[in-house]
């Protein structure tokens, strides 16, 4: 019989590194892939530097451009609260510090628990927000296919579970905390081959775009 | 040994308890029970006519930590007189026969109360091999097999008997299992707890005697009067969890403050028990109000549930090894890859030939 506790201790476990493994290896050989592909050689005088309009532009693309967001400001804002939300439960809830604390060897300070259930509600807010936009929008359906669900699916179940185990509206809470667990498993699993990558190659993207428009010598 | 003729009232008044006490009793336990406050003279009025019920007691692989808990709680209340009033007909650490005669005793209430003595048992049963533990020659799961068969209703005292607690603990060299996992055919509470709130099992009985059933159960078979909520959401150091204030050690300020001990391995959000309302040594405290984190002594498997000292939210394994493990493999994985890409374009050039529009107009 699989128990809500055994299930809990499977999940904590044996589960918990095969799905972290799988994540750090997959990451690693996705950023080799990355960077071994490498660039062609530009025989063409560089008429500006790279790395300062590069590192530039990392900071400068998290302000949305004006055009995008009179034409899609459903994407860009339901976009923005579901990122913060999500980021502020996963980096600042006292119980995930203590795993990167376990993990990293160093913590930081969380916050209290009333404002990470309301970031975890504007991140549930936001991403129902997301889904409706693609569904809804016609020129967005036509761009999705299967993996922008299966992408939204795995960052919205860690969000719900979540939020259910903080409330403890699912008994025994051995069985909601391990569901919550297992949700997160999927998304490492899943994550160094999917579009959740962007979360690290968006700074490779970004630094790209800016050092190749600074080497010519143009605002990026 | 046995005097079924008296009831439950005239035994308390022998024993000096007043009306007054005896009432203050039910009420308390109609309250302890989630009861209505109307069903307090219920209470009394069936436990003044209950008779004797028979009990038997049977310790498997277990530390006779329930029974030290039990036998000492407060003494001498009416819960106390409550626990001497049933007629405790086997108990092999606390009755004087021994040997043979014990075992007659135990197989005499077994026959003179067929079909309606209380089976009470404390300690995990080996599966692993008949000797790994034995009394009077007989074996754990042959003597919880026999006792059980003429059973109302077995109740399973402790972590150990109601889950396999420590001895089922990894890697569980006894092969240890819980009563439940043997006896399928009869009713069965499981009061778990390493070891249980004394209060707990006085609570259940006066639930059998008033009712003449068992009381409501959750998925473990546990009373739900007791079990049904958590540690967590009854501490009284929650206010410190949910404003993110911390003991980070067991001297620093936060602990002399009485902050949260999540951080120090608390596994109240996971624990069911009455630990944090009904407290231990007649109400006087309780593991975290004297500092401690709970380490979730109730709860199946709690023994591998990882550290007693780390937070819930750490994964039991080592994961700072995972990730060293994990990112060493994705290097030499991804430098071989790298490697054989490499070597496929560096032939690709060797055979790239020119190709003259000459080549072309040749061959077409």
């Amino acid at each position: 019989m699989i128990e809500p506790m055994d299930f809990l201790l499977w999940v904590r476990g044996t589960a918990f590194d095969v799905s972290l493994g799988i994540f750090v290896i997959g990451v690693v050989v996705r950023f080799f892939e990355i960077f071994s592909l490498g660039r062609a050689a530009n025989f063409a005088e560089p008429r500006g530097t790279e790395f300062g309009p590069g590192m530039r532009t990392i900071l400068t693309r998290n302000i949305p451009e004006a055009g995008t967001f009179k034409r899609q400001p459903l994407t860009v804002i339901a976009g923005y609260v579901f990122h913060i939300g999500l980021l502020i439960s996963l980096f600042f809830f006292v119980p995930h510090i203590q795993l990167f604390a376990a993990t990293f060897g160093f913590g930081w300070p969380g916050l209290p628990t009333p404002i990470v259930d309301a970031a975890a509600v504007l991140g549930i807010a936001g991403l129902l927000a997301v889904l409706w936009n693609r569904l809804t929008n016609p020129v967005m359906k036509l761009l999705s296919d299967k993996e922008d669900y299966l992408v939204w699916v795995l960052t919205f179940l860690p969000l719900l579970t979540g939020y259910l185990a903080y409330h403890r509206m699912v008994d025994p809470y051995p069985l909601i905390l391990g569901l919550h667990i297992l949700s997160i498993e999927f998304f490492l699993i899943l994550f160094p081959f999917t579009k959740l990558m962007h979360t690290f190659t968006l700074f490779l993207a970004r630094w790209y775009n800016g050092a190749m428009h600074g080497r010519r010598g143009v605002e990026s | 040994m046995t005097d079924n003729s008296s009831t439950l009232g005239e035994s308390l008044r022998r024993q000096g308890v007043t009306r007054r006490g005896f009432l203050k009793f039910c009420t308390a336990t109609a309250s302890m029970l989630a009861l209505p406050a109307g069903m307090a003279p219920a209470v009394a009025a069936a436990l003044e006519k209950a008779r004797r019920p028979s009990v038997i007691w049977l310790s498997f692989q277990e530390c006779t930590g329930c029974t030290e808990s039990l036998t000492r709680s407060h003494a001498p209340t009416v819960e106390n007189l409550l626990f001497d009033y049933i007629s405790l007909d086997y108990h092999h650490t606390l009755q004087a026969a021994s040997g043979a005669a014990a075992e007659a005793a135990r197989e005499k209430a077994m026959h003179d109360n067929a079909g309606k003595y209380l089976l009470v048992v404390d300690g995990s049963i080996p599966l692993g091999h008949p000797g790994y533990s034995t009394i009077a020659g007989i074996s754990n799961l042959q003597m919880l097999q026999e006792t059980a068969a003429g059973a109302a209703a077995v109740i399973a005292v402790g972590t150990c008997a109601a889950f396999g607690g420590l001895p089922k603990a990894a890697p569980n060299p006894t092969g240890a299992v819980s009563v439940s996992d043997i006896i399928t055919d009869k009713p069965i509470i499981n009061v778990s707890g390493c070891p249980p709130i004394p209060s707990v099992i006085t609570g259940v009985l006066a639930h059998y005697l008033t009712f003449d059933t068992l009381p409501e159960l959750d998925q473990y078979g546990r009373p739900m009067a007791f079990f049904g909520t958590s540690i967590h959401d009854r501490c009284y150091r929650r206010p410190f969890y949910d404003k993110g204030l911390f003991a980070e050690t067991f001297d620093d300020e936060g602990a002399r403050k009485g902050w949260c001990l999540y951080k120090l391995g608390c596994k109240g959000p996971m624990a069911y028990n009455a630990c944090a309302t009904m407290k231990w040594n007649q109400g006087t405290s309780w593991p975290v109000e004297s500092g401690h984190g709970c380490l979730g002594c109730s709860e199946p498997s709690f023994w591998d549930a990882g550290g007693f000292y780390k937070a819930l939210s750490i994964p039991t394994g080592d994961i700072s090894r995972t990730v060293g493990i994990a990112g060493a493999a994705g290097l030499a994985i991804g430098a071989a890859a790298v490697g054989l890409n490499r070597a496929a374009k560096s032939r690709a050039k060797q055979q790239h030939g020119t190709v003259t529009v000459d080549d072309l107009e040749k061959t077409s």
